[in-house]
């Protein structure tokens, strides 16, 4: 399959994305510009880490107005898989393409550790090669990573599934209910703070994330199927 | 006409807001008693141009806070506005 990277200015982790997909997996990775109005038929979009426009007036509200984030939107819509990590999953928060925002950490402090991450759920794209309960050692480097929505949407969360991964231990950010992933309802979208893709190629010393990029193929063959 | 508008944006009374309890404990550090809580916001102002009123202003404005300024699910925002007056030359 193919995959795309998005790349704002600002963004950091997007080279790291495209090494571990296509050289410790072997993947075809297209990068694609912020600007760019075509996703150049890829099968799945990352929208990677980092700083976009510097995190200006809010992480993410920025960069969700680019022109690319229109073409993002109009995939995920249809079902393509979308995959935000970290600053990617404010992105896609902001975009409104998935639920809540991410605010401040509740401890005011950078934090950059690995953490145990539990899934919570393995019907979304990014999980479907995963086991319930499951619990991935992934690491995590964020100031605003605290998952906040308000009371009744985060029921509403609750009740449908919507939370993917969870924080096994104590939340390093203050994130409501231990929140550390969401997904839309139909399971294509899914946003995460911790960084799947530092935890792949073998030489970091970690490869739990590999199961995340690996379940977006199940879920492309599972979607034929359907 | 032209016109100042001054946007405040604020988190939600309903949201975590971790700055806010950091400056109101920092307060009460440095001795002032009484400050039940802070809450931390954004002021933004804007030089508009070419609107036909304040009633059109009013609605630009709160369109461009709900599209981009503030974000309703952890802010809340308000805005007054203020026709700015032509330079009489002193």
């Amino acid at each position: 399959m193919t995959w795309g990277v998005i790349v704002f200015p600002g963004s950091n982790d997007d080279r790291d994305t495209r090494h571990v997909l296509a050289d410790v997996m072997g993947a075809e990775v297209r990068m694609l510009w912020h600007k760019d109005t075509d996703l150049n038929g890829v099968d799945a979009v990352v929208l990677p880490g980092g700083f976009s426009y510097g995190d200006y007036l809010r992480a993410g509200a920025i960069a969700r107005i680019s022109p690319v984030m229109e073409e993002v939107a109009r995939f995920a819509n249809a079902g393509g898989p979308v995959l935000g990590i970290c600053n990617g999953f404010q992105v896609l928060c902001e975009a409104g393409l998935l639920p809540g925002a991410l605010i401040r950490n509740s401890g005011l402090r950078f934090v950059c550790r690995d953490e145990a991450i539990e899934v919570a759920n393995t019907a979304t794209a990014f999980t479907a090669s995963c086991s319930g309960g499951e619990v991935l050692r992934i690491p995590v480097k964020h100031g605003c990573g605290c998952y906040v929505l308000e009371k009744n949407q985060l029921e509403e969360l609750e009740g449908r599934g919507g939370v993917v991964f969870r924080y096994a231990d104590t939340a390093p950010n203050g994130s409501v209910n231990n929140i550390a992933g969401v997904c839309n309802e139909r399971g294509n979208v899914v946003g995460l703070m911790p960084h799947p893709e530092h935890a792949v190629d073998p030489a970091l010393g970690m490869v739990d994330g590999r199961v995340l990029f690996e379940s977006a193929a199940a879920w492309a063959v599972k979607g034929v199927a359907a | 006409m032209d016109f100042v508008a001054r946007v405040y944006v604020t988190p939600k009374k309903a949201i975590l807001d971790p700055q806010g309890k950091a400056v109101a404990s920092s307060l009460q550090a440095l001795g002032y008693d009484g400050v039940d809580d802070v809450r931390l916001g954004r002021y933004i102002e804007l030089q508009l141009s070419g609107v036909t009123g304040s009633e059109a202003a009013g609605s630009r404005v709160d369109e461009m806070c709900r599209r981009l300024l503030a974000n309703d699910v952890i802010e809340d925002y308000r805005f007054d506005i203020e026709e700015k007056l032509e330079e009489q030359g002193a």
